[in-house]
This record gives C-alpha cells, sequence and structure tokens, in this order.
C-alpha cells in the first residue's frame, strides 16, 4: 500500500488543535464557571450580584470614563501626527514615524516605572491618581493609535486631493471629505486598541494611581484570588463588549497590525 | 513659499517635536540619572557607573532579565514554527476551514489581555495542570502565535504558487517542495512574525503573572512588585531599573539603526 500522500492542508493540524485546547476550551471554562455557584449548580447570580453591588457599579462608570477620556486624548494627540506624517512630502519620514513607534519596544513595566519616577520627581505621584492613571495611559497606548490612521492615510490616493482643489475645495473641504472618512477604518482600529487596555491593564493604574485607581481588569485580578466565578462573569462581559466592538467596527484589519512589525 | 505655508509648517513641525519630547522625555531622564550617584531623582551627585554594576551583581536582578530573554526566545520561536505551519495549512485549506481556523485564531489578538490569561489559569487549574515552566510557555504562545499567522498570511497570498507546481512536476518531494520553494517567498513575514512574537513575549505582564510558576520572574513581574513594594530596600534596586532601562532603550536603538543599514545596503546591491 502507498503511504497517505503529503498534504500541505495537514500542517494546520497542530495548530487547530492548539487553539481548540487553549483559546476555544478556556472560553467555555469561562463561560460554565460564569453561569454557575460554588456548589457548579446552574445559576445566574453572579450576573446579579454584579450588577447590584453599588461600590461596582460605580468603579465600573469610572474605569469606562478613564478608558472615554484616554481614548480621546490619544485620538487628539495620535490623529494631527498622523495626518501631518502622511501627508508630509518629507523623505525620511519613515524615521520620524520609527521614532513614535520606538519606546514601544522597551518593557511598558519598565517605562510606566519611568514615568512613575518622572511624576515622583515633579511632586505628582499619589497627588493626582487619576490624572496621572490617564497621563501613564495615554502615554503607554499612544503609538496604537498613530499607526493605523497613518497607515490607512498613507493609502489615499494623492490624485483625490488634487481634483478636490481643482474642483475649488480648500484645505478644509479635503480634509472634512477625503482624509476622514477614507481613514475612518484606520481610527476605529486605533480605538480599540486603544479603549479596551485603557479598562483592563491595571498594570498602568496600580503603579501611577498609587493603587487608589480601580478599573474593571482590577476586579478579575481580585475575583481570581476569592471567587473564580465572579471573575468568569466579569471576563465573559469583558469578552461580549470585545465582540461586539469589534462587529461594529467591521473586523479587524491585519494589515493594520501595529507594533511597527511591517514598517 | 509664501509666509503663511511657512508658518503651518513650522507649527507642525513644533506640534510633532513636543510629542516625540514627551514620549521621550521620561526615558531619556531615567537614562541621565543612571548615570549619576543618586537614589532619588532630582538629587544631584557624581557621575557614576554603581547602578548599571547592581545590575550584574545582584543575582536576583540578572536571573529576572535571564528568564524574561530565554522565555521570549522559547515562545518566539514554538510560535512562529506553530504559526508559520499552521498559516501554510490554513491558506490550502477548503474555505470554510480556512475561515473557521482564522477566525479562533483572531480570538486572543482582539481579546483584553487579562481575559486570555484569566481563561487559561482557570483551565490548567481545571485539568489539574499546576503552574510550571509549561503553562508560562504555553500562555506566551497563546498571544504571541496569532500575530505570527497573521504576518505569514500576507506573505502566502502574494506568493507564486505555480512555482510550487512547478517543482512537483520536476520530480521533488511535497515536503522538499515546501521548504526549498514555498518557505523561502514567505521568509520575510516569519522573520517579522518572530520579531513580533519575541516583543510581545518580552512586554507581556498579565498573562505571565497568571501562568507562572510560583518564583518565576521576568522584567515585567519583578519590576511592577518591587514599585509597589516600596520600602527602602528596594529604592536601591529602582535605581538599577534606571540602568536597565537604559540599556534597553541603547539596544532598541543601535538595532533598529542596523537593521535599517543593513536594509538599505541590500536594495542598493539588488540596484
Amino acid at each position: 500500500m502507498k503511504a497517505p500522500r503529503f498534504s500541505r492542508k495537514t500542517l494546520c493540524i497542530p495548530y487547530a488543535v492548539f487553539l481548540l485546547f487553549f483559546v476555544i476550551a478556556p472560553m467555555l471554562i469561562i463561560l460554565a464557571y460564569a453561569f454557575t455557584d460554588r456548589e457548579m449548580h446552574f445559576s445566574v447570580m453572579n450576573f446579579v450580584r454584579f450588577f447590584s453591588d453599588p461600590s461596582k457599579l460605580s468603579t465600573i462608570v469610572y474605569s469606562i470614563v478613564i478608558a472615554l477620556i484616554t481614548t480621546v486624548v490619544c485620538l487628539l494627540i495620535a490623529f494631527p501626527v498622523a495626518y501631518i506624517l502622511a501627508r508630509s512630502k518629507m523623505k525620511k519620514k519613515f524615521v520620524i514615524v520609527m521614532l513614535f513607534v520606538l519606546p514601544m519596544w522597551i518593557n511598558f513595566v519598565l517605562r510606566i516605572n519611568a514615568i512613575r519616577e518622572l511624576f515622583n520627581w515633579i511632586g505628582i505621584l499619589g497627588q493626582a491618581n487619576y490624572f496621572n492613571t490617564v497621563f501613564g495611559m495615554v502615554y503607554d497606548f499612544l503609538p496604537f493609535m498613530i499607526l493605523p490612521p497613518y497607515t490607512t492615510m498613507l493609502k489615499i490616493d494623492d490624485s483625490l486631493y488634487e481634483a478636490c482643489s481643482d474642483l475649488g475645495g480648500n484645505g478644509f473641504t479635503s480634509f472634512a471629505r477625503i482624509t476622514l472618512p477614507l481613514s475612518k477604518p484606520g481610527i476605529l482600529s486605533g480605538v480599540t486598541m486603544v479603549f479596551l487596555p485603557s479598562m483592563t491593564n491595571y498594570v498602568v493604574s496600580d503603579m501611577l494611581g498609587n493603587s487608589k485607581v480601580t478599573i474593571i481588569g482590577k476586579f478579575i485580578y481580585e475575583y481570581f484570588e476569592s471567587d473564580w466565578h465572579m471573575g468568569s462573569m466579569v471576563a465573559l462581559i469583558l469578552l461580549i463588549v470585545v465582540f461586539v466592538s469589534t462587529l461594529l467596527s467591521g473586523g479587524f484589519k491585519s494589515e493594520e497590525n501595529v507594533r511597527g512589525a511591517n514598517l | 513659499m509664501n509666509k503663511k505655508a511657512l508658518a503651518i509648517k513650522c507649527c507642525k513641525a513644533i506640534f510633532i517635536g513636543i510629542v516625540l519630547l514627551l514620549l521621550y522625555a521620561p526615558i531619556l531622564l531615567l537614562a541621565v540619572y543612571s548615570f549619576v550617584s543618586t537614589d532619588h531623582i532630582g538629587l544631584w551627585g557624581s557621575f557614576t557607573f554603581a547602578h548599571y554594576a547592581k545590575l550584574f551583581k545582584e543575582p536576583e536582578i540578572l536571573g529576572m532579565i535571564g528568564n524574561t530573554l530565554w522565555l521570549a526566545v522559547v515562545a518566539a520561536l514554538l510560535s512562529t514554527v506553530l504559526g508559520t505551519a499552521g498559516a501554510i495549512g490554513m491558506f490550502y485549506s477548503k474555505k470554510r476551514v480556512k475561515a473557521l481556523v482564522h477566525g479562533v485564531s483572531q480570538i486572543p489578538v482582539i481579546n483584553a489581555e487579562i481575559v486570555t490569561a484569566l481563561s487559561l489559569a482557570v483551565t490548567f487549574v481545571s485539568v489539574k495542570l499546576e503552574s510550571s515552566l509549561f503553562t508560562l510557555i504555553i500562555g506566551h504562545m497563546v498571544i504571541c502565535t496569532p500575530f505570527v499567522v497573521l504576518s505569514v498570511m500576507p506573505k502566502l497570498k502574494q506568493m507564486d504558487n505555480s512555482l510550487y507546481e512547478a517543482a512537483l512536476d520536476l520530480g521533488a518531494s511535497p515536503a522538499k517542495a515546501l521548504f526549498k520553494v514555498v518557505l523561502p517567498q514567505i521568509i520575510p513575514g516569519v522573520i517579522s512574525g518572530f520579531m513580533l512574537a519575541i516583543t510581545l513575549s518580552l512586554d507581556d505582564y498579565i498573562v505571565t503573572f497568571y501562568t507562572r510558576p510560583e518564583g518565576f520572574e521576568t522584567i515585567s513581574t519583578y519590576v511592577f512588585n518591587a514599585t509597589l513594594r516600596g520600602n527602602a530596600h528596594t529604592a536601591e534596586t529602582l535605581s538599577s531599573f534606571w540602568a536597565l532601562t537604559t540599556i534597553i532603550f541603547v539596544v532598541i536603538v543601535a538595532f533598529v539603526v542596523l537593521s535599517n543599514l543593513g536594509g538599505r545596503r541590500k536594495k542598493e546591491a539588488k540596484k
């Protein structure tokens, strides 16, 4: 008998099995924990308990507000940077883009530590916890917001701008009618990449907020020590938020992959 | 160029400059103080290499740097092999299989890291798997491999498929054709996937925290704990982080400059 012919498709099997065991199964286990009580009976109490605790609710609101402010500030800084760089005729502009990406390659805890030292020096560490947290998050996540809009704007055909000015449009119209609509996918993927970590990455809020600022991600940490069922419920809610926002923003595009790997 | 255009140009340059300055200010502050004999930024002292010496004297600090590095290399290598094979397999699979695997592969990319971390930790405990280097490496592979797939996929799409068929017609075995024909065409994607995996692993705090064995420290976990403990003993440790940050920064700058020079030379050679 002939040995079965080697097929390129079979190369997929190890990865598929890996995903099954370490991505799909964990999600199902989270789902199971979220809807059971400590005796492993079906229960929706975790859901009810989480949303009926006023202190939890106020933290959620705070956390969402912090994430929103972080996202808006990031956008206000990053969008003009992306726009200026993308429209620039400079020959070596990739060097400047590189400069914006470079700090991301320093370990992020060390980077946050650097800001902590800076705050300590100025004397605002432990004084303005919410400001410090937002500042740190903006600092940390800014490059995520620069690259995606930049890459989408680079792809905009120059002839569109020429056509716009030929037809009597000024700088403002070309920005509002060409740049903004065409860079929307980049803006959206930047927003999701900043908003989500701002709600969940508690390393920044712990180190810069003097452990006084609690964000949603910190709940999971606290529940991990005490109550996995509640922890899983919080994780599940975050998971749903992620999927809804991904669907709304039209999915994740691989070419907007950040961290400058494709620069 | 008229005056107005020049003014706008200046404004743009100033804006970019200020943002860059803000981005680099904390790092430069540490870089300066890493050569000053003080444990508190703001207090001046004399020029010293003491902070750097501490890095190489403390076995604890050396250990956590070593852990971070080997973990990143091992996790990135495994992720690259798994992800490259997975991407090739997916590329030649039926549309529906491809869509399914690709969809699942995206989950760790878009998911909040803490959700991935918690789900893994809960899973490992559910199957009575104690936290070990195995669980830690699996954890890092879960966050790295999808990015390898994402970097390899575009190169597969650009590939000239007839070359593979030609190799088979000329008598090459499928495995040989894969290594000699397909792999060389997608190698840039594989390399950038590997680099991406390294940076993701080096940077990771959350997944590491939830899957690491007891007492295993990486730069992220060690620095996080040291800054939050905040007792007298750590003032010295903290100042050694200034040196560590500076070294990493210099290594990165050197790497970027060298790889750009290398890339340019290759391009010129091609001309």
